[in-house]
């Protein structure tokens, strides 16, 4: 027997008044489980617990919780890269309101997606057979395109808790950029027109929390000094 | 797009220059200063009131003070708007630091031109 014990935060708005965290002892039988594993034998002792979870290989987004601390999803994380002192705590996405224990209602996240208009937008006449790019061209969205918007840095960082309604967030503004930076799009003035404010890039506080956190490794923080560079280079 | 009002530019990319502008005239000013009491470390009253009597030295002077003020005004926007959620106390805390400001800069340059 090689037991885990799990923290986990819980809410159930139809019956609890208020969240609280409920420990669980899970036996690990010495492996080094994925998290999402851990949720899974939690589940099993207790079926009422709630929490998204889909391809469990890193690829859908949707097991996005915080672990000890950290963001990040439960199925590409090992316990032991999370743990300290064989205890690990669970909880939802920060700054999101809870639908029910690990569950977060994601609208206000989706919405900063909505707003940075994520589609090609193009103005002449559609071509015959496809839009091309040039390899050089095909390789500025790389680091762009690879976002499974799981809202890991959204949700870390603070710019997003204290603004969700007005800061884009690094998820949206690294696909703001992502559009931006494609050669087929049309759209750049109008896309820089609709982020000069102070709030939806400049909120940025270039912390980089969510270089930090996300899963895929990319770097929303750089993304985000690129549309001020274009910004910058765009205005008079 | 974001609608403003209160912050000091029209644009975020407009207050953004402004704060790196006015950060970098303040840290220009600090190192003079503190480069100039280090040269003069018997500094008297007539030496430090001889360097504020040339103009060169009021408008730096000045310039530093204006970069006071709107770096201050846009980091306590910033400030008052990630936390202050209440409009009404935010606009009375808006208002508190214009006037503040307001009134330092009159005074310096009641200060620097005074005399
Ligand atoms: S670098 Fe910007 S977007 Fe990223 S966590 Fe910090 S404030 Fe948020
Ligand atoms: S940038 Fe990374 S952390 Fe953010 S939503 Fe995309 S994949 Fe998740
Ligand atoms: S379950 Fe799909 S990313 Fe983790």
């Amino acid at each position: 027997m090689s037991m885990l014990n799990v923290s986990v935060y819980r809410y159930n708005p139809e019956t609890d008044d208020k969240p609280y965290m409920q420990d669980f002892q899970v036996d690990t039988h010495g492996r080094d489980l994925m998290v999402l594993n851990v949720i899974q034998l939690i589940q099993e002792q207790d079926p009422s617990l709630a929490f998204r979870r889909s391809c469990r290989e890193g690829v859908c987004g949707s097991d996005g919780l915080n672990m000890n601390g950290k963001n990040g999803l439960t199925c590409v994380t090992a316990v032991s890269e999370v743990t300290k002192n064989g205890k690990l705590t669970l909880r939802p996405l920060p700054g999101l309101p809870v639908i029910r224990d690990l569950v977060v209602d994601m609208a206000l996240f989706y919405h900063q997606y909505e707003r940075i208009q994520p589609y090609l937008q193009t103005t002449g006449p559609a071509p015959a057979i496809e839009r091309l790019q040039s390899p050089e061209e095909r390789d500025k969205l790389d680091g762009l395109y690879e976002c499974i918007l799981c809202a890991c840095c959204s949700t870390s960082c603070p710019s997003f808790w204290w603004n969700p309604d007005k800061f884009v967030g690094p998820a949206g503004l690294l696909q703001a950029y992502r559009f931006l930076a494609d050669s087929r799009d049309d759209a750049t003035s109008e896309r820089l027109a609709g982020l000069d404010d102070p709030f939806s890039v400049f909120r940025c506080r270039g912390i980089m929390n969510c270089v930090n956190v996300c899963p895929k490794g990319l770097n929303p923080t750089r993304a985000i000094g690129k549309i001020r560079e274009m910004l910058m280079s765009n205005a008079t | 797009m974001v609608t403003n009002v209160t912050n000091l530019g029209r644009s975020g990319l407009s207050d953004w220059l402004v704060q790196r502008a006015s950060a970098v005239i303040l840290a220009l000013y600090t190192v003079f200063i503190v480069g100039y009491l280090l040269l003069h470390p018997q500094l008297d009253y007539l030496t430090w009131s001889g360097l504020f009597e040339r103009t060169s030295m009021r408008v730096f002077t000045l310039l530093a003070l204006l970069s006071i003020a709107a770096h201050a005004w846009i980091g306590l926007w910033t400030v008052v708007t990630d936390y202050i959620k209440w409009t009404n106390l935010r606009l009375a805390l808006q208002a508190f630091v214009i006037l503040a400001l307001f009134v330092f800069v009159v005074w310096s340059v009641q200060v620097l031109w005074g005399a």
